[in-house]
């Protein structure tokens, strides 16, 4: 039950941050974060190992995939995922977990 | 355990309108949409679970034949005997306990497309409005006729789905005579774990090393040179295990004396202790059967907005079986599965599956127990090539190591949790 008020919550969400009118693909964005679960958890919640994604703070998980991206800090796999992902994409998945 | 069929009979009849004949589990006649998934590895059991999460009104049923999940990443540790196949073994309790799937296990024998029914070996029929098929590898045996029968495995594992055959090579291994020769032999790409043959070469040269050291481990790849992290397996050979193992490269097999344990390829004849044959491989017969192969009479093309299948309506098709350019990994698998999901919700509620559908991949090799390195790179939907694209920016460890086993060893954890709880 709460998953799938999730997946419309993060329909929703995606829907909020994307502000200008001119895009008008709206992206599933329960699906785009879907992606981190293999290692990260299902919806960010990690069980052991990795940390888990969920409830971090926006700006906390936009700056890691910045300096993921960027080479600032220093990853074994994340510079691979991290630079692979558009800033708008970072920003959606970033507003999900921050709700997980 | 995973429900079985009988059980599920009686649960459908239960929940079903009493209207339906017996052998029929017919769609009831709710608004609730069924879909129906074949197979519970790393595709199916991700798309069977993702549909249920993400909908409010669709019953999933998902078929495997197999009554627990066993992971085919990390079996190759079994043989290098820092793994046991019970830790990689997972029920398929969660599906049901906390998404309302129902599981049965039942081997398909008929997948009819036009009245979307599949039928199950008990003659069970079970009605859908959308098929994924989850179907993984068969092997190919045309060229190797030798190898077709059930004794014949027995002799000579593949070891390529995790599960008894991993036991049978792990057992030939570890009693194997001192100073003995085990053979391998790699299939022409594409197939399944593109780095798993070059990672089970480390796990059989490390349990070599530290049991039966003057032992020797030949390689025959069919393959001009390593497919994948080429430079790593490399120097991990090079660097642990260089008098152990012998890399013969461009090495197709032409025959097998199966009562002899000896290969012979175009250019030379190897005699064995252990002979370990990975044949090549296509998309599952469940596959087949739906009439879904239509690349190179092996894979199946997809639409990859939905996985929806290029020859038949309603029908999905994830994981291995598909002809892509992505690995066939289960990452790959449990990535696919999810796009898939999405899009069944979506079509089922009339709505437009995402457009710009992009995902990642990570594949972790074990050098030896405790050192692994990765692969990984991110894959977009491009519109033009209507095909999923790895982005600029993938790549591979610069070298193994401990922190990276540690990685490896919870992205299991985490993506059995995320596919089976």
């Amino acid at each position: 039950m709460r998953n799938r008020s999730q997946f419309v919550l993060g329909l929703a969400v995606c829907m909020l941050v994307l502000s200008t009118p001119a895009v008008s693909q709206q992206r599933n964005v329960a699906l785009l974060a879907s992606s981190c679960a293999a290692c990260h958890g299902t919806n960010g919640h990690s069980v052991g190992g990795m940390p888990s994604l969920a409830g971090s703070s926006p700006s906390h998980f936009i700056e890691q995939m910045r300096q993921f991206t960027e080479g600032e800090r220093i990853s074994t796999v994340m510079f691979h995922h991290a630079s692979g992902y558009t800033k708008e994409e970072i920003k959606l998945m970033a507003a999900y977990f921050s709700k997980q | 355990m995973i429900l079985k069929r009988r059980t599920f009979i009686k649960t459908a009849a239960i929940t079903a309108m009493a209207a339906i004949s017996p052998a029929i589990i017919a769609k009831t006649a709710t608004k609730q949409k069924r879909v129906v998934v074949i197979g519970g590895g790393f595709a199916g059991a991700t798309a069977a679970k993702y549909v249920a999460m993400w909908s409010t009104n669709i019953e999933v049923v998902m078929i495997e034949r197999n009554a627990q999940f066993v992971s085919c990443p990390q079996s190759n540790l079994v043989l290098g005997g820092s793994r046991t196949l019970q830790q990689l073994t997972h029920d398929y309790n969660g599906l049901a306990d906390n998404h309302a799937i129902k599981t049965v296990q039942a081997e398909v024998v008929s997948v009819d497309t036009d009245k979307q029914q599949v039928k199950l070996d008990d003659g069970v029929i079970v009605a859908y409005d959308r098929l994924i098929i989850a179907p993984g590898i068969d092997f190919i045996y045309d060229d190797l006729p030798m190898l077709a029968s059930f004794e014949a495995q027995q002799k000579i594992p593949h070891a390529w789905k995790a599960g008894p055959q991993t036991e049978i090579l792990k057992r030939q291994l570890h009693g194997m005579k001192k100073g003995g020769t085990m053979v391998m032999t790699v299939p022409a790409t594409p197939f399944r774990c593109p780095p798993g043959p070059y990672e089970r070469a480390c796990q059989v040269a490390y349990y070599l090393k530290n049991h039966n050291p003057t032992a020797k481990l030949i390689i025959l790849d069919a393959n001009a040179d390593i497919v994948s992290k080429k430079a790593l397996f490399k120097d991990a050979w090079q660097q642990y295990y260089s008098s152990l193992i012998e890399y013969v490269p461009n090495s197709a097999i032409e025959s097998i004396d199966v009562a002899n344990l000896t290969i012979e390829t175009e250019f030379d004849d190897f005699s064995a202790d252990v002979l370990n044959v990975i044949p090549a491989q296509k998309a599952g017969k469940v596959a087949e059967m739906a009439g879904i192969i239509n690349v190179d009479k092996r894979w199946c093309k997809v639409d990859f907005l939905t996985y929806q299948s290029t020859e038949k309506q309603n029908v999905h098709v994830i994981g291995d079986a598909v002809h892509a350019k992505l690995p066939k990994s289960g990452h790959m698998a449990n990535a696919q599965a999810k796009v898939c999901a999405a899009a069944v919700v979506a079509l089922l509620a009339e709505q437009q599956p995402e457009q710009q559908p992009v995902f990642s991949n990570t594949c972790y090799s074990f050098i030896d127990d405790k050192q692994a390195m990765h692969i990984a790179a991110v894959y977009r939907y491009n519109k033009e090539q209507k095909s999923m694209i790895a982005m600029p920016g993938g790549g591979v460890s610069a070298f193994a190591s401990e922190l990276e086993g540690d990685y490896a060893n919870s992205w299991g954890k985490n993506i059995w949790h995320d596919m089976l709880k």
